[in-house]
């Protein structure tokens, strides 16, 4: 099994602040890698570099291969690799279909497509996929009238439109209640096996991460403390110290 | 893919709000009936008419960028100016020389026949609509880097900045401008002639727009507007996207210049062709008032405040600025989403908008 992404060495620091230090992770082709870590250990920041929202200081990503770390974030969206944000992020005025249209691949687009109407199979595709996610019957609503557990679904039915082959997934379960989480959990999980699509989750809901993910990457102070398999991970004293506050 | 599907309707339903809806025909027949009738009931105001159609235009074509794309520019008057000089120039260039023709204040007593005129003003009108997309594309380039306000202050910035150039440019006439070459006809067949074609201008405006928002690209701008960033890691084209947007709005805006100088008779930079202060914020006011984002907002906007203009000029005339002011304020402080923007949310379904769905009370369960 081959590694999608391959980061080597990144370094980023704002200022005096050195939010990823030297890290080193792989995301291996169609299953699920996890990353944790404290607040502020440097998650959302290793994801920005890899979706290239910021230029990395020095190392290298590849993804499929190819070095990506000098690539703009549209170019790296193009290729196959999408994230969702942390603060879910929809077109708050638009509805839930039009949401899921404008998400279609925009990988091979010349400039004429821009032109071109939607047909029916992106219709039918962006209505199967809005009852995947369960929200087919808020499918004309305003997406900005959504409640915010709802526009996650939204955001995450979006990106599957969208066909990627790793889609990063940046705290995809924060501010959903109990009983939804569940079902995303269920749905992420066959977005992976049934729509192949690798998956690349920050995560702080242990529960979470560890049902799913098959390895674990755990950041803290910007460094990278352990990897492995979520019971490597549980059973780290390193892991349970950062968390515990114990250092 | 598998997908298990509960509960669905069999048919695939378009978006409603793209859809051509009756009230959009009812409205837009009641329009071309006036726009035919109008000069006939009211010949002494086809020269006011025609200019109500070119702030009809001016309004649609602003919202291309302010409404549907977020991106409120003040500078769009620029492209009028610009047509207007491209479509002036193009139409002196094409039989003599232009730095001849502009350097005596009576057009070098050079005399268009009629052949030569009509073939100027068509050809000038293209080049003016061409030129002045360019012009979008290559300033696009710059300016589309900022965001806000600063988008705002820096096409004003581009539009005050062109008066002042072109009134140095001696080729162009100057600051003392130039006398446009003369209609081959009546006073009575130049209004028509003109009329016809700002009406033809702005009715095409509108179809070309009412087709284009039903495209993929009327999609795409209505993200960037709701969130560029979000547009951007979800790879859409947006450079790609602002850029043909400005350069639309750039074209009709050249022809309306174009038109414009060729029925005022003589034009100069700074009243006449990149008038900021005043068209260059009535089209903002314009598509304000009737609700920006819509596609009847601009149109409905423009009419109300040209008659309210003319109306005031004529009758109140020392208060006119005032009545405008008072409009703009009472809008953006009360009104803000206008009167089509303020229809649209009361009446849905008038524009074929559903919302039957909308769960009453329970907004917020998450299932």
């Amino acid at each position: 099994m081959s590694n999608l992404v391959e980061v080597r060495n990144v370094s980023k620091a704002f200022g005096g602040v050195i939010a990823n230090d030297d890290i080193s992770i792989d995301v291996p082709e169609g299953q699920i890698t996890g990353l944790i870590g404290p607040n502020g250990s440097g998650k959302t920041t290793l994801f920005n570099s890899v979706v290239g929202y910021h230029p990395i200081d020095s190392g290298s990503i590849k993804f499929k291969g190819k070095e990506i770390s000098k690539y703009r974030v549209q170019q790296i969206a193009r290729l196959g690799m999408l994230r969702t944000f942390q603060q879910t992020r929809i077109y708050g005025n638009m509805n839930c279909i039009d949401n899921m249209l404008i998400s279609v691949p925009h990988r091979k687009a010349v400039f004429f497509d821009m032109f071109k109407p939607y047909p029916n199979e992106l219709r039918e595709k962006a209505e199967d996929l809005l009852d995947f996610v369960g929200l087919y019957e808020k499918r004309k609503l305003n997406s900005g009238d959504l409640s915010f557990g709802q526009q996650k679904l939204l955001e995450f039915a979006m990106a599957l439109m969208n066909e990627p082959e790793l889609l990063l997934l940046d705290e995809p379960t924060a501010g959903i209640n109990p009983t939804l989480i569940n079902g995303l959990i269920d749905r992420l999980k066959r977005a992976n096996t049934e729509f192949g699509i690798t998956l690349f989750i920050i995560e702080h809901n242990m529960r979470v991460i560890m049902n799913m993910a098959d390895n674990i990457y755990c950041l803290a102070h910007g460094e990278l403390l352990a990897a492995g398999n979520p019971d490597d991970i549980q059973n780290d004293q390193s892991v349970i110290d950062a968390y515990l506050g114990a250092h | 893919m598998t997908i298990v599907a509960n509960e669905r309707a069999d048919t695939v339903e378009p978006t409603a709000r793209r859809m051509i809806t009756p009230n959009d025909l009812i409205m837009f027949g009641a329009i071309v009936l006036f726009g035919i009738v109008g000069p006939l009931l009211f010949p002494n105001y086809t020269f006011q008419i025609a200019v109500l159609w070119l702030m009809v235009l001016f309004a649609q074509t602003w919202d291309v960028m302010g409404g549907q794309m977020g991106y409120n520019s003040l500078g769009n008057i620029f492209f009028f100016g610009a047509g207007m000089y491209i479509c002036t120039v193009t139409q002196i260039g094409l039989f003599t020389d232009v730095g001849l023709y502009t350097s005596s204040s009576d057009g070098g007593s050079f005399l268009f026949t009629p052949d030569q005129y009509y073939i100027g003003v068509a050809v000038g009108l293209l080049f003016a609509a061409i030129g002045s997309s360019l012009l979008a594309v290559a300033l696009g380039w710059i300016v589309f880097g900022l965001r806000g306000p600063y988008f705002a202050i820096g096409t004003l910035g581009i539009a005050l900045g062109a008066g002042e150039l072109v009134g140095a440019w001696e080729w162009v006439g100057g600051g003392g401008g130039i006398p446009i070459p003369v209609y081959p006809g009546s006073g009575d067949g130049k209004s028509f002639f003109y009329y016809c074609l700002c009406f033809g201008a702005a009715m095409a405006t509108f179809v070309f727009l009412k087709w284009l928002y039903s495209t993929r690209f009327g999609l795409a701008i209505n993200a960037i507007r709701d969130d560029e960033e979000k547009a951007e890691a979800m790879g859409v084209h947006t450079m790609r996207h602002k850029t043909v947007a400005w350069a639309i709005s750039a074209f009709f805006l050249g022809i309306s210049g174009g038109l414009f100088g060729n029925m005022t008779g003589f034009i100069e930079p700074l009243e006449v062709a990149f008038p900021a202060p005043t068209f260059g914020l009535f089209m903002v006011a314009m598509a304000l008032l009737g609700g920006k984002g819509t596609i009847w907002g601009p149109v409905i906007g423009a009419i109300l405040f040209h008659i309210v203009k003319e109306a005031t000029w004529t009758y109140f005339l020392g208060w006119q600025w005032v009545a405008l002011g008072v409009i703009i304020i009472v809008n953006i402080v009360f009104f803000q989403q206008g009167i089509v923007g303020w229809l649209q949310e009361k009446y849905p379904a008038w524009f074929g908008i559903e919302v039957e769905e909308r769960p009453s009370g329970v907004k917020g369960a998450a299932e």
